[in-house]
């Protein structure tokens, strides 16, 4: 069982995926029950592999017993591990969270929407445990077709927005395809660690070089890289309140993963440096991806772009410390996986729950809010206090990382971003608790103040996930230091 | 110069038809034009990975009398590559479920602006 774990992380969501239809054709309310029980498991399954790595180094699981370089190969080491637990927990903490909001805003695809959400997370896990570079291919593909269905059936514009993000998203993965193509022509394999080891001697080849420009270009198109972000707002806006829970925190961080494993894993890091110099041009669109984002995030009064600007401002971040090319800077990076993936899904849960009890995700319909859901806005405290970077949160931490990791590379124009960033991220959260505190800023002619003081909270299976995760952003700070020396000093590359 | 056009041929063909299926989805108006500009994108990248797969003079990689003659050694130049295939038929099965999820969304959005011109569908939106 144990020796079979890396394996049923990805399979239980995909095989509870094909069985949730037929259940909820015999019983509607089962759905919900399963889908928790596949992730719980899931979970649990990735928790003994990350114990595993931490105590035995790599697990190499080979698919059907075929040997690596013909069959597809599993390979769990320090990293991936670690990003697979934090989608399983995370995808697990949406599931809970949407009950109420899938009955409020979809009451009568409650089956598909979470069958489509199963087979959402298998591609997430695939993405992340795969060793294979058309697997990878493959699953990025089943996360992304989940995605789309699930993001049309949201608000008014959602299925325009969706058509977008499709047509990009198509042809993100075209030309991760293509990659993988010219890799093959190159080196006849598609092991991500044999063609590593084949391509070292074939590195001034152009089939190489431009099989690597269209990887980084497919995969930066799916994370919404500066100037391939277009349809990120859109379909994250419009999508319904837990898809973009579920969608926003995971996609762009597996994205930056294979990112990370591209530049690191598949190819040496030299490369990337020394030949061509792609670090450099990602150090340049992370600082413009991130001023961008958060001043763009200042503009709206929709609180749910905001958030995904904010989002884009953080893909900066992460980016930005792949580029870097240092031990510190990449550490930073990896830490920020974690740290954003908590504080995205807390700050759209809180989108959620807003959708939920207030009916809109518009600034002013935040009035009050203190005073209504004090719990809700509290975890939103925690969230933006992690945001902005204040100590005892994780959001500190990881920027942390990332300045001294920039120090070290002289890169101080990203050390400016950063810092800019957190100034106007303060900014942004105190234009939030002004109106959500003291009320105001909203047009006085709308006088429905009827029992606006009195506590009307969100549910409880928002609320269970959302303490969750505030609880998880403080207790990430606290333990940082841990997390870095036991786990993530071993999943920085070892030759930077 | 006359062998680097004849010669590569296949190479020609996969980044025109590329081409024309990538300037389809960027410059054309209506949302089935774009769709069909994407397949013929992903096309394209079938062909290409077919063309690679190819051998002169090879034939198709079964392998005759496999289960009880199976000690004489294979020669891999007389077979052509099947591993391409078998990953295109992967990528067959992508490119038809993203055909079929990107109609489901047209007709959504058809039913919703009564329209599939992009410029009339933003008209309504602002």
């Amino acid at each position: 069982m144990i020796d079979q774990a890396p394996i049923l992380v990805v399979i239980f969501p995909l095989i509870f995926a094909v069985v949730t239809p037929l259940l909820g054709w015999w019983k509607k309310d089962l759905c919900y029950p399963w889908v928790i029980l596949a992730l719980s498991l899931s979970s649990v399954c990735s928790i003994i592999t990350l114990k595993e790595v931490l105590g035995n180094g790599v697990i190499h699981y080979h698919l059907g017993g075929w040997e690596p370089p013909w069959g597809i190969e599993y390979v769990i080491d320090h990293l991936n591990s670690f990003i697979l637990v934090l989608v399983a927990s995370i995808s697990l903490l949406v599931a809970i969270s949407s009950k109420r909001l899938v009955e409020e805003e979809n009451p009568d695809k409650v089956v598909y929407f979470y069958t489509l959400f199963l087979l959402q997370v298998t591609g997430f896990l695939g993405i992340v445990a795969t060793g294979d570079l058309f697997n990878l291919y493959v699953f990025l593909e089943i996360a992304s077709l989940a995605g789309y269905a699930l993001i049309a059936v949201g608000e008014e514009h959602a299925p325009f927005a969706t058509f977008r993000y499709l047509v990009m998203g198509t042809i993100g993965a075209c030309f991760y395809l293509l990659g993988v193509g010219y890799l093959y022509m190159a080196t006849g394999s598609l092991n991500m660690a044999d063609v590593a080891q084949i391509l070292p001697d074939i590195y001034s080849s152009k089939v190489v070089m431009v099989a690597f420009i269209f990887l980084l270009v497919g995969v930066a198109i799916k994370m919404a890289l500066f100037p391939l972000h277009a349809w990120l707002p859109d379909a994250y806006t419009y999508a319904p309140s837990a898809t973009s829970a579920l969608v926003a925190p995971l996609m762009t961080k597996v994205s930056v993963y294979v990112m990370i494993r591209i530049i690191y894993t598949v190819f040496k890091p030299y490369y990337s440096i020394e030949i061509l110099p792609v670090n450099l041009i990602l150090g340049w669109l992370a600082v413009i991806a991130i001023l961008y984002g958060v001043i763009m995030a200042l503009r709206q009064v929709d609180i749910k772009r905001m958030f995904c600007y904010i989002l884009i401002a953080e893909i900066g971040y992460m980016v930005g410390g792949v580029g870097l090319a240092n031990r510190l800077g990449v550490t930073g990076a990896i830490l920020h996986i974690m740290n954003d993936a908590l504080m995205i899904t807390g700050l759209f849960l809180v989108a959620g729950a807003v959708v939920y009890k207030l009916g809109g995700h518009n600034i002013n319909q935040l009035r009050d809010a203190f005073k209504k859901m004090p719990f809700s806005m509290a975890a939103f405290a925690v969230v933006g206090l992690s945001l902005i970077g204040v100590p005892p949160t994780c959001g500190f931490f990881s920027k942390w990382y990332l300045i001294l990791g920039a120090i070290e590379a002289e890169n101080w124009i990203f050390i400016v971003a950063l810092l800019l960033s957190s100034a106007i991220n303060a900014i942004l959260f105190f234009k939030i608790v002004e109106i959500a505190y003291y009320g105001k800023a909203s047009h006085a002619h709308n006088g429905d103040s009827h029992g606006g003081n009195t506590i009307d909270e969100a549910p409880v299976s928002i609320l269970i996930p959302l303490g969750v995760v505030a609880l998880a952003i403080i207790l990430a700070g606290i333990f940082s230091g841990k997390i870095v020396s036991g786990i993530l000093q071993f999943a920085v590359p070892p030759n930077l | 110069m006359f062998d680097f056009i004849v010669g590569k041929y296949n190479y020609w063909i996969h980044i025109i038809l590329m081409m024309i299926g990538f300037y389809a989805m960027m410059s054309k108006r209506n949302l089935i034009k774009k769709i069909i500009g994407m397949n013929i994108f992903q096309t394209a990248i079938i062909i290409f990975f077919i063309s690679i797969a190819a051998k002169r003079g090879a034939t198709l990689p079964i392998l005759e009398h496999a289960h009880d003659g199976g000690e004489h050694a294979i020669e891999a130049i007389s077979y052509i590559n099947p591993l391409p295939h078998v990953l295109m038929l992967t990528a067959i099965v992508v490119m038809v479920a993203t055909l079929g999820v990107a109609l489901a969304v047209v007709i959504l959005v058809y039913r919703k602006y009564d329209t599939l011109e992009e410029a009339e569908i933003l008209k309504k939106i602002k």
